[in-house]
């Protein structure tokens, strides 16, 4: 169990993480998303007492980190790519670990297998690709066989297959009851394995919901209708009873229809269709609408900002009119 | 993708945790079916234990003790220590006998011991106690090992004086086993031609020359801790060594004499020299004796102090 109460980090003017209360709880992998520059290392640094915060606090089953007996025994984190000496062996570099933390020198060619590094454990971990250094990580996360693991991004620079282990190995650990809690800005990496989310952007507390709350929530389903007479078919629509949102490419979109009715009702006036297709949002982009205001750094992809149609609901500022791009009015 | 494939738990899960945060609120879904909104059993899997999971490892207070065996394994496990401390074996024990050989091809009676050979090898292996005390902690810092350091001992005063112990140690058993080789080796070499050593004699140009320079290489572990970089912390390092000496030699006037004395007398250099050379009977005034030696540890210590005021409240 992991609480933050207030935790807040400031680095001159700028605000990194601002007033972020959450609790992170055993038996769950809880995710942790949130846009580049959100602030996710920060906040786990400062859970790991590397970074102090300008103010708030994070217990660790109701303990602050620097007052645990043996720390590794207690949180297991995988906080950055190679974070180690890489002039010393992958062997020599777990064993100082479980040597500043009593643990038998049993548990560093236990761990070495686990994540499959045995064969390369007296290399100097200088050569080790990103993938193996990632492996290296959370074997010295998994040394003091701890009940807390934390990991920052952990599939970055692993292959499929090591996606697909490290997806298995954090649901296990958590089944075994460990609170499991894993930072990433993948939403789609999420949504396979977190059954809790915590999203921030710029700092702040975004969402802290579970994730089946998350995906009834924002994987909305609509109808994309297009006609090359458009008035006459919104007019119909509207005519119906039946709200259609104009989309940024000239189409309309339907909530709460079924196409085959939206096709009848269509066929009933002779209006022409050239597209009548069932959607579904993507958590991916809900992600991207709930941080797009909320970007650290926007990329441009180099054309002049897209017209509004008339009639279009008003863009956000600083993002691009989208679908739902009134979701939140609609949560609210 | 643009179906989410991730199957619903069961139970329709509730709502945002009960803590959360009012911004939280918004994004909670209303209850489908009207169940209580708190429900936090159903949400988490039946599998886990009732305190949550406990590792088989039994839990034992971490000590000073084992921070010092975790650094004896790093300091002897890179590569760059090896070569560190193998330049400065033959730098000193190199050059010391060269030196006596020299001496003794020569063959004109010293008014001295066979001991002051061994001051010139130190001299320059000095540089290569100091790059290993500045490489033992701004390695860390260079490369990330240090947040990995702090996460299995936040207690940050314990990894730096476990450093520090370590590699105190290891510098002075290194430098006193050369320095004894040497004055053992010259001794033989020159027989004769060069007054014979007291006791006293030998003491401080082994142990205590050794004491010296691995002090001078706690200092160097200090400026590293302070600056965290590497070069910079090698470079103010060599400054504080070098700096005095070459200052001075620019000093010509004679308004600046005084100023010009004081430097070269109390230079790093000319110090090391004071240690390894005279012996030990404090007559004239300047530096004699063991003085070099507490004055190096003043140094070293201060630096230390604010080492330890640094690493314990700046962000790793």
């Amino acid at each position: 169990m992991i609480e933050l109460e207030g935790l807040t980090k400031r680095y001159g003017e700028k605000l990194a993480v601002d007033h972020l209360t959450f609790t992170v709880r055993p038996g769950i992998v809880t995710g942790f998303l949130g846009p580049n520059g959100a602030g996710k290392s920060t906040t786990m640094r400062m859970m790991l007492d590397l970074d102090n915060p300008t103010s708030g606090s994070v217990r660790i089953d109701g303990r602050h980190y620097r007052s645990l007996r043996d720390p590794l025994k207690v949180v297991g984190a995988l906080l950055e790519a190679k974070a180690w000496h890489g002039g010393r062996s992958a062997h020599n570099h777990l064993l100082c670990l479980a040597q500043s933390n009593g643990i038998p020198r049993t548990r560093v060619r236990e761990v070495l297998d686990t994540v499959g590094l045995t064969s390369v454990a007296k290399k100097r971990t200088k050569g080790f690709s990103l993938g193996m250094g990632q492996r290296l990580g959370i074997a010295a996360a998994l040394l003091g066989d701890p009940e807390i693991l934390m990991f920052d991004e952990p599939v970055n620079g692993l292959d499929p297959e090591g996606i697909h282990w490290i997806r298995n190995l954090m649901k296990n650990l958590a089944a075994q009851g460990r609170t499991v809690f894993v930072s990433s800005h993948l939403m789609s990496e999420m949504a396979l394995t977190a059954e809790h989310l915590v999203v921030i952007g710029q700092g702040r507390l975004l969402a802290d919901t579970s994730m089946a709350a998350f995906i009834a929530e924002n994987s909305r389903s609509y109808v994309r209708m297009r006609s090359p007479d458009h008035e006459r078919l919104r007019d119909v629509l509207s005519g119906a009873g039946i709200t259609a949102r104009p989309a940024s490419d000239g189409s309309l979109e339907v909530d709460d229809e079924d196409a085959p009715h939206l096709g009848e009702l269509a066929a009933r006036h002779r209006i022409t269709l050239h597209e009548l297709s069932p959607q579904r949002a993507s958590l991916e982009e809900a992600f991207m609408q709930l941080t797009a205001e909320s970007v650290e750094y926007h990329a441009h992809d180099g054309r002049p900002p897209e017209e509004v149609p008339p009639g279009a609901p008003a863009a956000p500022p600083g993002g691009r009119p989208g679908w739902g791009a009134d979701w939140r009015k609609k949560g609210a | 993708m643009t179906t989410p494939q991730h199957p619903a738990p069961p139970q329709s899960a509730p709502q945002g945790p009960p803590q959360g945060p009012p911004q939280a609120q918004a994004y909670a879904q209303p209850q489908p079916q009207g169940q209580p909104p708190h429900h936090e059993q159903g949400y988490w899997p039946g599998t886990a234990p009732a305190g949550g999971y406990v590792s088989p490892i039994p839990m034992r207070k971490a000590t000073l003790g084992d921070a010092l065996a975790s650094e004896w394994t790093k300091i002897k496990s890179v590569p760059s220590t090896m070569w560190t401390l193998g330049v400065m074996v033959v730098l000193v024990v190199g050059i010391g006998i060269l030196i006596g050989t020299i001496a003794s091809a020569v063959d004109k009676e010293l008014n001295a011991s066979a001991l002051g050979g061994g001051f010139f090898g130190v001299m320059l292996g000095s540089i290569c106690v100091i790059t290993l005390g500045v490489l033992t902690i701004t390695s860390e810092y260079g490369t990330g090992m240090i947040r990995t350091t702090l996460t299995a001992c936040p207690n940050r005063v314990r990894v730096l004086t476990a450093k520090a112990i370590v590699f105190f140690a290891l510098t002075f058993v290194i430098t006193l086993a050369c320095t004894a080789l040497v004055g053992v080796i010259n001794t033989a070499l020159l027989g004769d031609l060069a007054l014979e050593a007291t006791g006293a004699e030998w003491f401080k140009a082994t142990v205590g020359v050794s004491l010296y320079t691995a002090t001078l290489g706690l200092l160097a572990l200090a400026v590293g801790t302070l600056l965290r970089h590497s070069a910079g912390a090698i470079t103010t390092m060599l400054g504080v060594v070098l700096l005095p000496v070459v200052v001075a030699m620019f000093m010509m006037s004679d308004s600046l004499s005084d100023v010009r004395e004081w430097l070269f007398e109390y230079s790093i250099p000319s110090q090391l020299a004071v240690i390894a050379v005279s012996d030990g009977s404090g007559d004239g005034d300047g530096m004699t004796g063991w003085d070099p030696l507490w004055i190096m540890l003043i140094l070293a210590g201060a630096a230390l102090a604010g080492a330890y005021a640094s690493i314990t409240k700046r962000d790793a």
